[in-house]
């Protein structure tokens, strides 16, 4: 409990929210048009889809820049501070949720679902009757409907990039203990070699969906192991893109010589959400990849 | 202990002035009043939708046989009407009083962010045009169920799913936002003094209903998500051919959905427990078990999701394992309704419009909590499964639960929202025409249901005829009845007798240490609490 209460700061009237209420209408509506279309010669989902972006972007330009300057006119108090940590925090706790649905979906699957229609438990006859060739094997190479696909080694390019995430979780920590100690050319140096190993990370991930597409015929309509591998990585790749422009962003203010030693909240949100991506990526590593 | 962050930069000087004006002031406001009465004036039109969709069905209903829709126009009428319900009325309702209410209960200026209070507020009405725009487009709107059931929202679905899937994107967002604004405003805001076991019950409700909200509404963006790869992108999630399973689903959506459900009653205990006590002019008894069993509520409610799913098929060891937890929540749940009478007991009672809600509140509840206990044994429940039944139960806990927590919030509040006290006439008449129509509307669904009557069904069998002629006469009446709880408010808003910053004899908190309108800014310097 604390008892010497700080000042409040109450921002005054915003217009970023309503646009970024327009722009995510717009990528909502676009999107829902964009699938629909995508049987037709129709685009114009695309379109509104890819505006609603451009407003999104416009808008977390423009909302961020209000609250830097405030920031940097110090007008955020202690208890400000401290409301933007816990914000955060709880923002990571719904990413891991997110995540958490589809890994449920991965284990279910893997645990149940395929065993089930291998004829485990009770469902022999399940099995007898619906395909009676099928093989309850994980990875899954071979749907029920006939559907073949090669599964992906953890070795090469999987382990790989896990070494590369985990080597830029350290990067980064020292970046942190650099920006803390304010020695400004050190940060300089471990933030960007955390971007470049998080840009390297990207690409390689492509590789790997190349290489899947083109040479191992593990595409997302694969069945299940596919649907499970392409989604929690396809995401986890999202996330990362999304880490590494924040990094960027604050890889900038820094040059612009923003943050203190003692107080740098955007700084470690930033590296919270690095170091989540990181664990989640492990997670992957071990549950789609080795096991 | 000052505001002089004011005096730093003159822009934000005019926040000592009041309200701006004309339209922007909405659009582009901050303030968790403003946002508040935008939340509530958002449900309340959606309350009015879905109710007119649910008008629909009853009137189909009215008679058996195929009467005034298509089958497939009345299953987007059950689908919307339980979307819209359930994320446009109930769950921005009590994120319009938490607005309101929790800066005002605890002592704080407002909420903790409040620009992104505003955002999450504004991305709502555009997720239900969506929604609700896609009744209108080629194909039709969902057909599914509010649980969209796969393959009937993959495979079998209309073409403007994807709209669907969007739009419940949305809804998550601004829920998962608004969730995060309270618990870090709770934590962070309170005025110095406001220990945990001082705050008013609705705070510590809605702090866990916010922590279950953030943990669920991310897994209900998975399953829709799972949803639009199978219907657009040929994965095969919940479809057996791909090594999928439709069963999945099932699970996936009630580990969301059964905490959906407390999210959707906790706050109304938080607001029982401060409607029963003022006008009892006593404490509330057992406030720190009312904590404690919020809490045990909120745990157990990870626990039960397979229980809407008995008659889907799983081992006997995990139906049981799902039966006895559902019928622990009953103990917690007992705790509260049993303070609530301990509460009255002995006190010096008096019977105002919230009040009646609240006692209302309290024995329809607990209907439906009884007829939850029902559905939780396992071997009863694949009797009462996807019958009206079911229905009966889950309006019991909704619309006499939820909805009428609502109501007898906002009259308990409006003379602090509006600086006018309410027409208690009116007030009582929308009582007791709601209190009765609601009976003679859900009551004699439990009948139906043990009879056998299928639910989401346009049509059924002759001797269904009677009781369904009921239930729809008491569904026009209900209807109707939520007209006068318009008319009074938009009267109280006008004017009226002029409210005393504490009206209510018995009332306890902060929110009743201010002047009633209350002013703009409520706690600029923060209170001491003793």
């Amino acid at each position: 409990m604390t008892t010497k209460h700080e000042n409040y700061y109450v921002p005054a009237q915003s217009a970023w929210p309503i646009v970024g209420a327009i722009g995510l209408f717009l990528i909502a509506f676009g999107a829902g048009n964009y699938v629909q279309q995508l049987s037709t010669e129709q685009s114009s989902g695309g379109y509104i889809l890819v505006a609603g972006i451009a407003v999104i972007i416009f808008m977390i330009f423009g909302w961020f820049k209000n609250v830097i300057d405030e920031s940097m006119s110090g007008l955020y108090s202690a208890q400000m501070d401290r409301s933007f940590r816990q914000g955060m925090s709880w923002f990571i706790f719904s990413e891991i949720m997110f995540f958490g649905a589809f890994f449920g979906a991965l284990f279910y699957a893997r645990m149940v679902a395929v065993p089930w229609l291998g004829g485990a438990s009770n469902n022999a006859m399940t099995h007898e009757l619906l395909w009676p060739t099928f093989e309850a094997i994980w990875p899954l190479i071979k749907t029920p409907d006939g559907t073949t696909t090669e599964a992906m080694p953890w070795t090469g390019l999987p382990l790989i990039n896990t070494l590369l995430l985990l080597t830029s979780s350290v990067t980064l920590h020292f970046a942190h203990t650099s920006l803390e100690k304010n020695n400004r050319k050190p940060l300089v140096i471990w933030l960007a070699l955390t971007i470049v190993l998080g840009v390297v990370f990207l690409f390689l991930q492509v590789e790997e969906y190349a290489h899947a597409y083109q040479d191992m015929g593990l595409t997302l309509q694969s069945g299940i192991y596919g649907n499970t591998f392409f989604l929690l990585t396809g995401f986890h790749g999202m996330h990362v893109t999304l880490g590494t422009v924040f990094l960027l962003v604050l890889f900038f203010r820094i040059i612009k010589g923003h943050f203190t030693a003692d107080k740098h909240f955007a700084f470690q949100a930033g590296s919270w959400y690095w170091h989540f991506v990181d664990v989640v990526w492990l997670c992957l590593f071990v549950f789609v990849y080795v096991l | 202990m000052s505001t002089t962050t004011h005096d730093t930069v003159a822009a934000h000087d005019d926040h000592h002035h009041g309200a701006p004006k004309g339209i922007m002031r909405w659009l582009l406001t901050t303030n968790h009043k403003d946002i508040g009465s935008m939340y509530l004036w958002f449900s309340f039109i959606m309350f009015l939708t879905g109710g007119a969709m649910a008008m629909v069905i009853r009137a189909e209903l009215f008679q058996p046989g195929l009467q005034l829709v298509e089958p497939n126009f009345f299953n987007q009428m059950t689908t919307v009407h339980g979307l819209i319900m359930v994320f446009g009325a109930v769950m921005p309702a009590f994120t319009g009083l938490a607005n309101w209410l929790i800066p005002m209960m605890i002592g704080a200026p407002d909420m903790a962010l409040p620009r992104m209070n505003n955002w999450s507020f504004w991305i709502l009405p555009f997720a239900f045009a969506m929604l609700i725009g896609s009744l209108f487009m080629e194909g039709g709107g969902p057909n599914f169920g509010w649980t969209f059931y796969a393959p009937l929202s993959t495979t079998y679905s209309p073409d403007t799913t994807g709209l669907f899937v969007f739009s419940v994107h949305i809804m998550g967002i601004s829920s998962i936002m608004g969730a995060i604004n309270v618990i870090v405003t709770i934590v962070n805001m309170r005025a110095p003094g406001m220990t945990w076991m001082k705050l008013p019950l609705f705070v510590w409700t809605w702090l866990i209903t916010a922590f279950l909200l953030i943990a669920v509404m991310p897994v209900l963006a998975g399953a829709v998500t799972m949803v639009l790869t199978d219907k657009y992108f040929g994965t095969s999630f919940f479809d057996a051919a791909g090594g999928g399973d439709p069963v999945m689903f099932q699970h996936i959506f009630w580990f969301f959905g059964h905490p959906e459900v407390y999210i959707m009653i906790l706050p109304s205990f938080g607001i029982i427990s401060a409607i029963i006590p003022a006008f009892s002019r006593k404490r509330l008894f057992g406030y720190a078990s009312m904590v404690y069993a919020t809490a045990s509520i909120a745990i157990l409610s990870f626990l039960v999701w397979a229980h809407h799913m008995f008659t889907t098929g799983m081992p006997v060891f995990a139906e049981l394992f799902f039966m006895y937890c559902t019928m622990l929540i009953a103990v917690p749940t007992g705790v509260k309704v049993f303070n609530w009478v301990a509460t009255m007991w002995r006190g010096s009672m008096t019977f105002e419009t919230p009040m009646l809600f609240a006692l209302a509140f309290i024995i329809l509840f607990t209907i439906g909590g009884f007829s939850g206990l029902m559905l939780a044994i396992t071997p009863a429940d694949f009797q009462y499964h996807d019958t009206y039944f079911v229905v009966a139960h889950f309006h019991y806990v909704l619309v006499t639960g939820a909805v009428f927590s609502i109501m007898a919030a906002a009259y308990y509040w409006l003379p602090k929202w509006t600086g006018h006290m309410y027409s208690e006439t009116l007030g009582r008449w929308h009582f007791w025409c709601s209190v009765i129509s609601v009976n003679v509307l859900f009551f004699p669904m439990h009948f139906l249901g043990l009879a056998g009557m299928p639910r989401r069904i346009p049509d059924y069998a002759i001797q269904f005829a009677d009781i369904n002629q009921i239930v729809s006469i008491g569904g026009f009446a209900f209807g109707l009845s939520q007209l006068i709880f318009l008319a009074v408010v938009i009267k109280c808003i006008r004017g009226g007798e002029k409210a005393a910053d504490k009206p209510w004899e018995g009332a306890e908190g902060l929110e009743w240490t201010i002047a009633s309108p209350a002013p703009y800014h409520s706690f600029t310097t923060p209170p001491e609490v003793k």
